[in-house]
């Protein structure tokens, strides 16, 4: 009995400073943080409360509002955009592909990935600028006369942030895709489905819950995301992340930093909560 | 054509992935002062320029400090912690995994503003050991994770072995469980040092004076478009991808073989 009141100790003692440092450094700010969206400024002094002022004024002024329409829109229409891009190429490493090429495949398909992260919006920056790559390739063919506008429109923003989440889900789906036993599908063709009917009703469902996981991830990183809108979106449509930031740089206004933040968090719940039953996080 | 469909969308997707990478990496040669076409070239002088330029050196020197030093910080956390709640029986350790697991479902943004905010208000000023704190933050969870999910059975046998042989508990954990779980201490370590290498948002809220290398980039960003930009960015992708090879070839290579 000593023995096993020792044996616990002695884990306690193991995984004490990992909790330790995610009380202090983690649950603490967060709860501050929960506490700042409460309190309010009066002028620059700071006055603690409990008090909605922050949330009020979320919905009651037109641009913070117009801010999550934006990132939520954004979010959407990326995480969509991605899964419908990603499943074909996933589809054709997969099956396509001879096994002994599939994993530097899969490699290439995801070496981008590490080019670093504020690297990659800046590099869609020169492809889309007024004088970038796709400008002077479409007035060099003669498509256009003049320079369109890409970069600093909600077009930019969404190709950046398409083209890190196409290579994060081509991954994930791949790992769905060739854990699928091949006998499902020889069984579905067995039975008389052609490969369409056999992608809808066998491969499609089976998948599935690897495809939300995916698609539940990229939600989370693009909603959140303060860097591809910043550089790509400019400051035509500003999204909820780029919102806090002024109000942390400009105006110095924590307390509706910290209520943006939380809202932020509330939208992510509210995502995962439509999607948990079918997400599988412990099998990332 | 209905053969060849795969191999045309096969072609599209690579061409999409790499366009951004190999304009930044082509115009990085550019012998003008835009890094549009037309291509002059090929020059290595915005090179010279940005190994020259010491406010860059400066911060990817910090970069490599923060990012192997958060990265053990957060290796040396979670292999303890996963040790602790694999090998015992805690009281609640459903709720304990969870609290260590629970950063990772929080934007980098929220989790420094949070730490950001706390600094404030406790008056301690901002420093390249600010941000580290707050990469073994987001680092911590998957380094857990990992590591967890990597401890078997097997270990477990060599472990008793070893105490009923007579060693003692920090004996049992240096010389059996770490070795043993090597690979994935090791996949853990390089993908922290890579994610904080790589980490912008909580550098850039959590630094003042001495800032990471993305942080500086991001302020060199402000001049626009330079073939400079593109020269510290390849070189940065270089460094990554080398990462990654050696990660594949040293862990992932040596477990399949």
């Amino acid at each position: 009995m000593r023995n096993a009141a020792r044996q616990t100790l002695r884990g306690w003692g193991f995984t004490a400073p990992a909790l330790l440092w995610t009380l202090a450094f983690f649950i603490v700010p967060f709860l501050v943080m929960g506490a700042m969206s409460l309190a309010t400024l009066d002028g620059r002094t700071l006055v603690w409360g409990i008090r909605f002022d922050n949330y009020a004024e979320l919905a009651g002024k037109a641009y913070l509002w117009r801010a999550v329409v934006i990132s939520v829109e954004i979010t959407l229409t990326v995480t969509i955009v991605s899964v419908l891009l990603a499943y074909p190429l996933a589809w054709i490493i997969a099956f396509r592909v001879p096994q002994r090429w599939q994993r530097l495949a899969l490699l290439l398909a995801i070496l981008p990935f590490w080019t670093s992260y504020v690297v990659r919006s800046y590099a869609w920056l020169l492809v889309l600028a007024r004088e970038g790559v796709v400008n002077q390739t479409l007035m060099g063919l003669g498509i256009t006369s003049e320079p369109i506008t890409i970069a600093n429109t909600r077009f930019a923003t969404v190709t950046g942030f398409v083209h890190f989440f196409v290579m994060l889900l081509t991954l994930t789906i791949y790992a769905n895709l060739i854990q699928l036993s091949p006998n499902y599908r020889r069984a579905a063709m067995d039975l008389g489905a052609n490969a369409f009917q056999t992608f809808v009703h066998v491969v499609l469902p089976l998948t599935l819950p690897g495809i939300i996981t995916g698609a539940f991830l990229t939600f989370v990183l693009c909603i959140g995301d303060y860097v591809t809108p910043q550089i790509l979106g400019g400051n035509t449509e500003l999204t909820v992340p780029q919102v806090i930031m002024v109000q942390l740089g400009r105006r110095a206004d924590f307390p509706l930093a910290a209520a943006l933040a939380i809202v932020l968090m509330g939208i992510v719940t509210l995502a995962y909560l439509a999607c948990a039953r079918w997400l599988r996080l412990d099998r990332l | 054509m209905t053969r060849l469909a795969p191999w045309l969308y096969f072609a599209a997707a690579y061409c999409f992935i790499y366009l951004p990478v190999g304009a930044l990496v082509l115009f990085s040669f550019q012998e003008g002062g835009l890094p549009v076409p037309p291509f002059k070239g090929p020059s290595l002088k915005w090179y010279a320029q940005v190994l020259g330029d010491d406010d860059l050196m400066d911060a990817l020197l910090n970069s490599v400090v923060v990012a192997i030093g958060s990265g053990a910080g957060a290796v040396g956390l979670g292999f303890l912690a996963a040790y602790g709640l694999a090998r015992h029986t805690l009281p609640g350790s459903v709720v304990l995994r969870g609290l260590l697991i629970a950063p990772l479902t929080v934007s980098y943004l929220i989790v420094g503003l949070g730490l950001l905010i706390v600094i404030n208000r406790l008056g301690l000023g901002l420093s390249l050991w600010t941000a580290g704190i707050g990469h073994v933050v987001i680092n911590l969870p998957l380094c857990f994770a990992i590591i967890y999910a990597s401890m078997g059975a097997q270990q477990q046998n060599a472990e008793r072995a070893a105490r009923d042989l007579g060693a003692g508990e920090a004996q049992v954990v240096l010389l059996v469980t770490a070795p043993m779980l090597m690979p994935a201490i090791l996949a853990a370590f390089f993908l922290s040092v890579t994610l904080s290498w790589d980490e912008f948002i909580i550098a850039f809220l959590l630094t003042r004076f001495d800032v990471t290398l993305p942080v500086e980039i991001w302020s060199l960003l402000r001049s626009g478009l330079s073939p400079a930009l593109n020269a510290i960015g390849s070189f940065v992708f270089l460094i990554s991808v080398m990462i990654v090879l050696a990660l594949e070839l040293l862990v992932f290579g040596r477990r399949r073989a």
